[in-house]
């Protein structure tokens, strides 16, 4: 466990550093940019310098930027002259509602599309196959565009944009979940199927179980371990499908802020998002490391 | 689809379904070679001129006049797609290799170097691909700014981990296999070794790795297109043109459809060619 809290240390600090590295390879001058349209003189200059400890050498603003970072201190944005971590909370509400809203989508259809074919021969097998071919070969823009056109702009259904309301939730989380939904469902499938096949299923059938108790008490716990190593690619899926989810339906949120800090070259924001997604990613494949235990006895000793 | 002959003859251990049928290499053969066509010769495939804008004929339908329609400029819908090809593609392509060519020297770099430094760089590759592809994608932009050969070095980075890891542990493997050992044992020097022996039976899987890379670096691509990082207007992008038809979806569908479907198919068919490849080579499915 220590060891595992560990090395969640490094991959943070290897993901400050390498946002770091980032920075010092940004084109332009921080100061040009910090100016930007505004009074340019050597007196202004001189003071911007000064407050942001741009004449230090490189490696003492480096250990001070993380020093400001083990505080929870995560700078300043270049453009909207405010804290990068106040700029961040302020949209991070709606992100999280719609990423953990596609997870649950994403988990729920794919637990769907596992358990219905799983085990019932051919053509549910190909189906669910041809489910994840496609969900992994549509950008995930074009699937909102589809649900976009057919439920707001055909039928109505839904709101265009915006967040407003748990209706403006639907599409987004639709769009974001359902290529999840696809690869993880092909691989609870074939944990399922496969745990079907061992001898312990034979055993529970000739003790007399059911097949939808054979599934919901033995089998699933056995499907799980491999989709749990999917955890990242899970996370990843998440949080890169954000920004595209986002702007595409006009959502508020942080895929938003990182847009436009790319855009305006405001690197503060960028870094911060990079490492919020690191720290997340961190935290979930920890705390999955830990349900790894709870499903799997077996490699708790 | 109906069993074939070829499935009779197969053990019944055989993964059924789509995999099975022959029909499954022909297809996406065949698309691929019209769409290598589009990349080389696109004019033969689409006679109007992708960038003619004729706004009397703007949002006109599917029909005789435009097969896949007319987009909000009165441009040919069906020849923007065909000439789009060149732009994702090549994009698609010029990533794919860049982050094969480096991903196979960093990996043989960290496979072959002495243990302090093969760990720091697993773990830079292992820190690189715990966050996700689009947003250090997003990062190098941030950097480089957009345009087309920034994308292309953005989504070549991002990739980049997945083949180093790969050849890097393909490396272990051969440089401990025994004509290795025999090749020390008649005295040739390192570098003959490293490049007679290592590196070409470190490639092995680098020919279905990246055929399903193309098809992700596709998608990159148009991501990031369609984010308006990629080529710039009026280009002939497939994610650049769905952008721009996002805003054209209540009266013109066609205008999003042809160039999803490009995007879509063309993924598709390499996924299917490269996990076929896959399962050829390896013996294993993906």
């Amino acid at each position: 466990m220590i060891r595992r809290l560990g090395a969640g240390l490094a991959v943070l600090w290897a993901a400050a550093t390498a946002s770091y590295v980032a920075l010092l390879l940004a084109p332009g001058d921080t100061v040009d940019i910090l100016i930007g349209d505004g009074a340019d003189t050597p007196e202004i200059r001189a003071g911007i310098i000064a407050e942001w400890g741009l004449d230090r050498p490189e490696i003492v603003q480096y250990l001070a930027y993380l020093w400001r970072l083990l505080h929870g201190d995560l700078g300043r944005s270049y453009q909207l002259q405010r804290g990068v971590g106040e700029v961040l909370a302020g949209q991070i509400g709606p992100t999280v509602q719609l990423t953990l809203a596609a997870a649950a989508t994403g988990v729920a259809l794919a637990a769907v599309i596992a358990i219905g074919t799983a085990g019932r021969g051919r053509w549910p097998r190909a189906a669910a196959s041809a489910a994840e071919l496609v969900s992994v070969s549509v950008p995930p823009f074009l699937i909102g565009i589809v649900l976009l056109s057919v439920f707001s702009f055909t039928l109505g259904w839904f709101p265009v944009s915006g967040a407003e309301g748990p209706a403006a939730l639907v599409l987004p989380a639709l769009a974001l979940g359902l290529p999840i939904a696809g690869v993880l469902g092909q691989v609870l499938r074939g944990g399922l199927e496969r745990a079907l096949e061992q001898p312990f299923a034979v055993t529970a059938r000739a003790r007399g179980l059911t097949e939808r108790a054979l599934v919901a008490r033995h089998a699933l716990r056995h499907a799980l371990l491999p989709a749990v190593t999917m955890a990242g690619w899970f996370t990843g899926a998440l949080l890169g499908g954000a920004v595209i989810t986002e702007v595409l339906f006009g959502r508020p949120g942080l895929g938003q802020v990182a847009m436009q800090a790319v855009t305006s070259q405001d690197m503060p924001v960028v870094m911060a998002v990079v490492l919020l997604s690191a720290v997340v990613y961190v935290t979930i494949s920890t705390l999955l490391d830990l349900a790894y235990r709870v499903i799997d006895p077996r490699i708790r000793s | 689809m109906p069993p074939t002959s070829r499935d009779a003859v197969r053990p019944a251990v055989r993964p059924a379904g789509w995999s099975a049928v022959p029909l499954w290499w022909l297809v996406p053969g065949a698309f691929l070679a019209v769409l290598a066509l589009a990349v080389a010769v696109p004019g033969l495939l689409a006679a109007a001129d992708p960038l003619a804008a004729d706004p009397v004929d703007a949002l006109a339908p599917p029909g005789a006049a435009h097969w896949f329609g007319s987009d909000h400029l009165g441009r040919d819908v069906l020849a923007r797609v065909v000439h789009g090809a060149r732009h994702s593609i090549s994009i698609g392509v010029a990533a794919t290799g860049l982050a094969v060519t480096a991903g196979v020297l960093l990996g043989l770099a960290a496979g072959l170097s002495p243990t302090w430094l093969d760990e720091a760089l697993a773990r830079t590759f292992d820190v690189l691909s715990t966050l996700p592809e689009l947003l250090l994608a997003l990062l190098v932009v941030a950097i480089t700014g957009p345009g087309t050969v920034n994308v292309i070095f953005a989504i070549a980075v991002a990739q980049i981990p997945t083949y180093a890891r790969v050849i890097r542990a393909q490396t272990f493997v051969v440089r401990r296999s025994g004509y290795v050992e025999q090749a020390v044992t008649f005295g040739r020097s390192r570098l003959a070794i490293n490049t007679g022996h290592v590196l070409p039976n470190v490639l092995g899987p680098i020919p279905v790795l990246a055929t399903i890379g193309l098809g992700q670096a596709v998608i990159a691509s148009s991501g990031l297109s369609f984010l308006g990082m990629g080529p710039q207007p009026p280009a002939a992008e497939w994610g650049a043109m769905l952008s721009e038809a996002r805003n054209y979806l209540r009266v013109a569908w066609w205008e999003a459809l042809f160039p999803g479907l490009a995007i879509t198919l063309t993924v598709v068919c390499l996924t299917v060619v490269g996990r076929r490849l896959q399962r050829r080579f390896e013996g294993r499915t993906p």
